[in-house]
Parts: C-alpha cells; sequence; structure tokens
C-alpha cells in the first residue's frame, strides 16, 4: 500500500496499538471479534426477516400448478 | 411387458464397476443429483447461506492454488501477490461467516431431521476440520503475525498433550497440513455434505400449524 493511502486509512482506522478487548469473567475477545459476531447475528435476523425477491410470486406459481 | 414364472431372475453384474455404477444410480438417481428446480420453501434468505459458503470455498481454492505455485516472497513483495493473499483472507472470512450463519439457521430449523442426520453430521465435521486448515494457514504466512500465533498456539498443544504430533513451528509440517490434507478433507466433506443434501432434499421449515 502506498504511504498515501496508508496515511488515509490510518486517519480512519488507527491500528498502531495493541487490540481493545473487552473482558467478562473468563471470556476475553478482541473487539473486532465483537463486531463480527453482532455482525452475524444481525445478518442471521435479516434473513429470516426480509422477504425473498421473487418468493411469493413463486409461491403462487406453484400453487396454481399444484406443485410443493 | 409383464414378468412371468419362467423369466430368469435378475443376474447380479459381474464387474464391480458396473456393480458401483448400478449402486451410486439407486442411491443418486440423476434427477435427484441434479434437479430442475428446489422447493418454494428454499426462496428464503436463510437458504443462500450454504450455497454462499461453497462459493467462498471456491475462491479460497483459487486464490490458494495460486499462492501456492507463486510462493512467499510473491504474496509478500509484489502488489499481484498482496492482491491474491488478501483475497484468500477474505474468502475464508467470508466462508466462516457464511458457515456460522448456515449452521445456525440449520440448528434452529432442526436441519438432521427426515433421516438428514448424516447432511448435520458432514457439516458440522466440516466446520471443525475447517477450523485447523484456517490456523495452519495463519501460521503459514512467513511474516511476525504467523510467528506469534504458532509460538502462542504452540503452548496450546502442548497443555492437551497434542504437541509431539502436532508441532505448530515446524514450517515444514503446518504448510503440508494447510495445502494439502486438510484442504482434501475439507472438499471430500463438502462433497458428500452436498450429495447426501441432493439425496434427502433441502430441509424444510417447521411448519407454523403444528405448533
Amino acid at each position: 500500500m502506498s504511504g498515501a493511502y496508508a496515511s488515509v486509512l490510518g486517519a480512519v482506522l488507527d491500528l498502531n496499538h495493541p487490540a481493545h478487548v473487552v473482558e467478562w469473567q473468563f471470556i476475553k475477545l478482541s473487539v473486532a471479534n465483537v463486531v463480527v459476531i453482532g455482525l452475524m447475528l444481525v445478518v442471521f435476523v435479516l434473513a429470516i426477516a426480509l422477504p425473498f425477491p421473487g418468493a411469493t410470486a413463486r409461491r403462487a406459481a406453484r400453487r396454481s400448478a399444484g406443485e410443493r | 411387458m409383464s414378468a412371468t414364472a419362467n423369466d430368469p431372475a435378475p443376474q447380479r453384474p459381474s464387474s464391480w464397476t458396473a456393480r458401483v455404477r448400478e449402486a451410486a444410480v439407486t442411491t443418486l438417481p440423476p434427477e435427484k443429483l441434479l434437479p430442475e428446480g428446489q422447493p418454494t420453501y428454499v426462496a428464503s434468505w436463510i437458504y443462500v447461506f450454504g450455497v454462499a459458503s461453497l462459493a467462498s470455498l471456491i475462491v479460497i481454492v483459487a486464490s490458494g492454488t495460486i499462492l501456492a505455485l507463486k510462493g512467499p516472497a510473491w504474496w509478500h513483495y509484489t502488489g499481484v501477490g498482496h492482491f491474491f493473499n488478501s483475497i484468500h483472507l477474505w474468502a475464508v472470512e467470508l466462508f466462516f461467516f457464511a458457515m456460522v450463519v448456515h449452521l445456525w439457521g440449520k440448528y434452529w430449523m432442526a436441519a438432521w431431521r427426515g433421516g438428514r442426520s448424516r447432511v448435520w453430521v458432514t457439516g458440522a465435521v466440516t466446520f471443525l476440520v475447517a477450523i485447523p486448515c484456517a490456523l495452519t494457514g495463519y501460521v503459514s504466512q512467513q511474516n511476525f503475525d504467523a510467528q506469534w500465533i504458532s509460538t502462542q498456539a504452540k503452548d496450546a498443544m502442548n497443555s492437551v498433550g497434542a504437541g509431539a504430533f502436532f508441532n505448530l513451528t515446524n514450517f515444514g509440517q503446518m504448510y503440508s497440513y494447510h495445502v494439502l490434507l486438510l484442504p482434501a478433507a475439507v472438499i471430500a466433506l463438502v462433497v458428500a455434505h452436498v450429495l447426501l443434501v441432493r439425496r434427502h432434499g433441502v430441509v424444510p421449515p417447521f411448519e407454523l400449524d403444528k405448533r
């Protein structure tokens, strides 16, 4: 990565320090890992809640054709 | 034409290749192996993460093959090498991300229902085998990060008595595990998993009116 890009990115995300950690009893997780776990939970909920494109039309077409 | 009492009994083929073919076609007929469509309940975002894991695995294998052909100096000191190294890393991150969401989805819909226990087991074992596959990759980077991870993980292995068999500081051993043994195991398990899904069908969601 060139110096210019590195300094722009560095201004947004300063990685030049030990990782921040979340500690609770014997559990010790880096903030980066906590963010990824949180993202996975958000994606999981959205995958259940959001309608799939074309699902309703496909279901109606199958129902009229007598298929499952 | 109907069979009569005089017809000879069907004979078992004498060649082993014919017997294997018959067993394969009986177990997984072509219309099940490559179906024209999926049931309507598959049209949901929660069913996307299995194939997302599969797509990530293809990118991992392709980028890993290029990295293995070119070697550490290439992936550390050239722009294209950095690019492929990053593709490999982020495909692994996506693979685990998609695999975890897939696992949660299948766990909550009890995907082992309807004679699908082997589908569930092959998926769960794939996840477990993928973890050392990724770990051996992190220690094969040939940089300070790899050195830190290998010396930390070495202590973990020694604490459970596995250090004599699995030496994290032995680059040759870790690299062999990473580019051959563990990927071969992951790919074989994924192939078995997908074939079992084809055989038993994608697990349906629980029906609301059966509560």
